[in-house]
């Protein structure tokens, strides 16, 4: 399979179309697990005396490497990847070392997107400890002269229990490593009673790095002898620079140069911006330089783009008929006929990244070769890209990744990286490219701006006999084809065509949308609009039935039973083998999330309720109740959310309630105050003082999140927490006031008595 | 010439008086543990202490430093972790850490005057400090763990 590192747009379209259901990457496990080093740069772990693959090696020591191949940006997954293959090999957690790979495509995908890091190479995971574990064993079975089925371990040691013989990983590692590497078949893993990470909870291996500022992002990266870099952008998408100011930045003390950077060819891709960099020997000189460009600029044919026309289009577009995803009955027929039915519309504005360290890079071009220190979720991403930038082989750019401080999507493009690569190359020096917020929150790849449609009739008993959903929204395909208007197979797979609704007559349809910015992905993407739609407007209903909106959802629901959506939307990406719906789970995770928020167990005061909404994305089933008070000036308090999941084999628990937290807080800065918007193609917002994410004291209060216990293969974590809690709270509004919520952000609703 | 201490360090500067604090300290003293979040001070991740108060040092001009005592997480405990770190290292507060210490250098500020602060004092002292990646139930669980080990 290919990977969407590849950004041509055929390879792009080719990952939506076949795998693109619940990601919009194509994560690929390295074609020979045990490949020897191919970036012709060795890891400790490479160079340890047993490395039987290239995620672990272990020394004479005993120290085992572990290699972290995929990103870490608050996820925790540089933990909880390697800890499955601790486990396996029985390691002793605080004998490991672990070390974060550079980009290189023999460890496989390290597209970290689409919360796939765990669930993706699990397996993976697994097979590499068992192997060095089996390894271990075989060269002390041979020393002691007794059947290797006589073995076994226990903590970093190979053990005889027959004789009492025990001997150390360490000294292990050497007679280990002139062994064959046991095959596949030949493995065998540990029993789930001998877990003793898998499951359990283990902090962050940061952890104290984190909480002392010792631990080194994108931002922090250092070189000897580097300039910084801060970089004009034209202000709207597509721009060109018209004229500006060579002379006056110079004047400014510590500014050494103003570098051009060529504009983007359509379509823009993860390519530059274009527009005019100012370098210096450090980030406030860039700063204080760039003031003084006074550019102009051509802005081209998306200055037309103003939001709160675009907003009138949307929704216009969201009331006719558009293409048909997923169609099922005769669902025209049945409102023929309809007693009683009823409609709604929903909207939600374009949301940006802001992740607390704005994007930032460091580059050194060099005899036709560039080392890049890089927070970035795809570092092979990088290789392919800043090889086209600069004109090099992919394996002349060598990527280191940092930490991330955050990423959720906005870290998979490296537009930003391969700015910092272009004016190393330009200027001869390594160069720190750092973008301001104002950066950040200006030239994003937003996460698209949504108008749904709904409509349902109404059968004698409240429950629906008939679903019409319209989901219209600029497609993240336009960033990789500037024609494209419809959605992919990946965002109409997101929580769309995948409704697992009990209902004979449905209809799922997508209108055509025009970008005029680039669009990306969010932390759960296209979900967010889905859910939001489809779990208000089942709580619409509920009130148009007069029946209780968590009755009325698991009516909705269905009895427990298999879905697979692939029957019901052909031509649906669908989810991977062994992923249909169970819908037993769903119904599961409701029930569990209910009981905790003692759902229907007491009346709630005046200008308080609870509001419920449940959603599958990342193949986690996930339910939320939220509590809410609402005042008489309309202030909005969040004092508790009650969180189940059923993310199948939770590797690390106390890390995924973290993550559930956090998506809790996300999903609310959604739901108060956060908009993008644009003007003219300028988009309007510039800082948390107008992206006002939620603060300590708007957050919710106390999220309790549930593990449901579960033998399903493991599922994503990092985003599927966020789809519920807009509808949630919006639901909870609603209960509080009486007062519906159709169109985000809060801040545009007055709510006051 | 400018005079002040980070760290108990004395320094000097006689560049650009109205460069402010934070470039200061990560791009010429290379103490990158004070974060760039904004720019404006509007969400705290390159709090510091200076003479003892938290202040943001991305709008902090070198010119109002002159005199005073600087002090930045690098130097917030002498010996082993600082009780709030303990804290935040057991309620395993960071995610992605980047905010964190922002964090932790205003919630240090905050039990230096109160010692038993209530959630509301929490909220007051912390709402200035933005997390993304939302730990902010944490941070108050940590907060109110180490107020009780100072106490």
């Amino acid at each position: 399979m290919t990977a969407i590192a590849n950004v041509s747009r055929r390879d792009f379209l080719q990952g939506m179309i076949s795998a693109g259901a619940l990601v919009l990457s194509v994560p690929w496990l390295p074609e020979k697990l045990w490949a020897e080093g191919s970036s012709g740069f060795a890891t400790r772990a490479d160079q340890a005396a047993l490395h039987p693959s290239v995620y672990v090696g272990i020394d004479i020591d005993g120290t085992v490497y572990l290699i972290a191949h995929r990103s870490e940006m608050g996820t925790g997954s540089r933990t909880s990847v390697p800890l499955i293959l601790a486990d396996e090999l029985d390691a002793d957690w605080s004998r490991v070392k672990i070390e974060q790979a550079i980009g290189d495509k023999r460890y496989g995908s390290q597209d970290t997107d689409g919360s796939h890091s765990v669930r993706e190479f699990y397996g993976a995971m697994r097979e590499a400890g068992a192997t060095a574990r089996l390894m271990l064993i075989r060269a002390a079975a041979q020393q002691w002269g007794v059947p290797e089925t006589e073995c076994t371990t226990d903590l970093h040691t190979v053990v005889h229990a027959a004789s009492k013989r025990r001997a150390g990983y360490g000294e292990l590692a050497s007679p280990a490593s002139k062994l064959t590497v046991p095959k596949k078949e030949e493995l065998k893993f540990k029993p789930k009673n001998a877990w003793r990470y898998v499951g359990k909870g283990t902090p962050s291996y940061d952890i104290v790095d984190l909480c002392t500022g010792k631990a080194d992002y994108g931002m922090d990266a250092r070189l000897e002898g580097m300039l910084y870099a801060s970089i004009e952008h034209p202000p709207v998408l597509g721009g060109k620079v018209k004229s500006f100011d060579d002379k006056s930045p110079l004047k400014v003390a510590g500014v050494r140069q103003v570098v051009p950077i060529d504009p983007f060819t359509p379509p823009h891709a993860y390519q530059p911006l274009g527009g005019l960099a100012v370098i210096a020997d450090n980030t406030w000189a860039a700063l204080e330089g760039r003031r003084k460009l006074n550019a102009t600029w051509n802005n081209g044919p998306n200055a037309v783009y103003s939001s709160e026309q675009y907003k009138k289009e949307l929704q216009e577009t969201a009331r006719k008929p558009g293409k048909v995803v997923r169609n099922q009955g005769d669902v025209d027929a049945e409102f023929a006929k309809a007693a009683k039915v009823v409609e709604a519309e929903y909207y939600i504005p374009h949301q940006a990244h802001a992740s607390m360290e704005p994007p930032a890079a460091l580059a050194d071009f060099r005899d036709g070769k560039v080392t890049i220190w890089a927070p970035t979720q795809n570092p092979q991403g990088v290789q392919e890209v800043v090889a086209k930038q600069l004109g090099i082989p992919e394996e002349n750019v060598v990527c280191h990744v940092t930490l991330l401080g955050g990423g959720f999507g906005r870290k998979s493009k490296p537009d930003f990286i391969a700015e910092a690569a272009i004016l190393s190359k330009k200027s001869g020096r390594p160069v720190k490219v750092v973008w301001s917020r104002e950066d950040d929150i200006k030239f994003d790849y937003y996460h698209a701006v949504s108008a749904t449609y709904m409509k349902a009739a109404l059968g004698p008993n409240g429950k629906p006999t008939a679903w019409l959903q319209r989901s219209v929204f600029p497609p993240i395909g336009s960033t990789f084809d500037a024609t494209a208007q419809y959605g992919g197979a990946g965002e109409m797979g997101q929580g769309f065509t995948d409704v697992p609704f009990d209902i004979p007559n449905l209809r799922a349809e997508n209108g055509p949308a025009v970008n005029h910015v680039r669009i990306g992905w969010l932390r759960s993407v296209a979900n967010i609009y889905h859910a939001f739609a489809i779990q208000s407007f089942a709580n619409e209903l509920a009130h148009a039935a007069g029946k209780d909106p968590l009755e009325y959802l698991l009516d909705l629901i269905g009895i427990p039973r298999v879905f697979n959506p692939k029957e019901t939307a052909p031509g649906s990406s669908g989810p991977p083998e062994g992923y249909a719906w169970d819908i037993g789970r769903l119904r599961h995770v409701i029930e569990v999330a209910a009981k905790n928020a003692g759902w229907g167990k007491s009346k709630m005061g005046k200008g308080r309720g609870l509001g419920i909404a449940a959603h599958r994305s990342f193949l986690t089933y996930v339910a939320s109740v939220v509590e809410v008070e609402v005042n008489d000036q309309g202030e909005v308090k969040i004092p508790r959310v009650e969180t189940a999941i059923d993310a199948g084999l939770v590797v690390n628990p106390e890390l995924t309630r973290s993550q559930f937290e956090g998506a809790a807080v996300f999903g609310t800065s959604i739901v108060r105050g956060c908009e993008i918007t644009a003007k003219n193609g300028v988009i309007e917002q510039s800082n948390f003082n107008d992206y006002p994410v939620a603060r300590i004291s708007e957050a919710p209060y106390h999220t309790n999140v549930h593990i449901v216990d579960s033998d399903a293969p493991p599922a994503g974590v990092g985003e599927p927490g966020v789809p519920p809690i807009a509808p949630a709270i919006c639901n909870a509004i609603f209960a509080a006031t009486g007062k519906r919520i159709r169109e985000l952000p809060l801040s545009r609703n007055n709510l006051a008595a | 010439m400018l005079k002040f201490t980070v760290n108990r360090v004395e320094r000097s500067f006689d560049g650009d008086p109205d460069m402010p604090l934070l470039w200061y300290l990560r791009d010429v003293l290379g103490l990158t543990g004070t974060k760039f979040g904004c720019g404006i001070a509007l969400c705290g991740s390159c709090t510091v202490h200076q003479n003892g108060k938290a202040v943001r040092s991305c709008t902090t001009p070198l010119s109002r430093v002159a005199g005073t005592h600087i002090r930045t997480i690098e130097d917030l405990s002498r010996s082993g972790l600082h009780p709030l770190q303990k804290a935040w290292v057991k309620f395993n507060v960071p995610q992605c850490g980047y905010c964190q210490s922002g964090q932790i250098m205003q919630a240090a500020a905050l039990l230096r005057s109160n010692h038993k602060p209530s959630d509301q004092d929490i909220d007051d002292a912390m709402a200035g400090n933005v997390c993304r990646c939302g730990t902010y139930q944490r941070i108050r669980a940590a907060i109110k763990a180490a107020a009780e080990e100072v106490a």
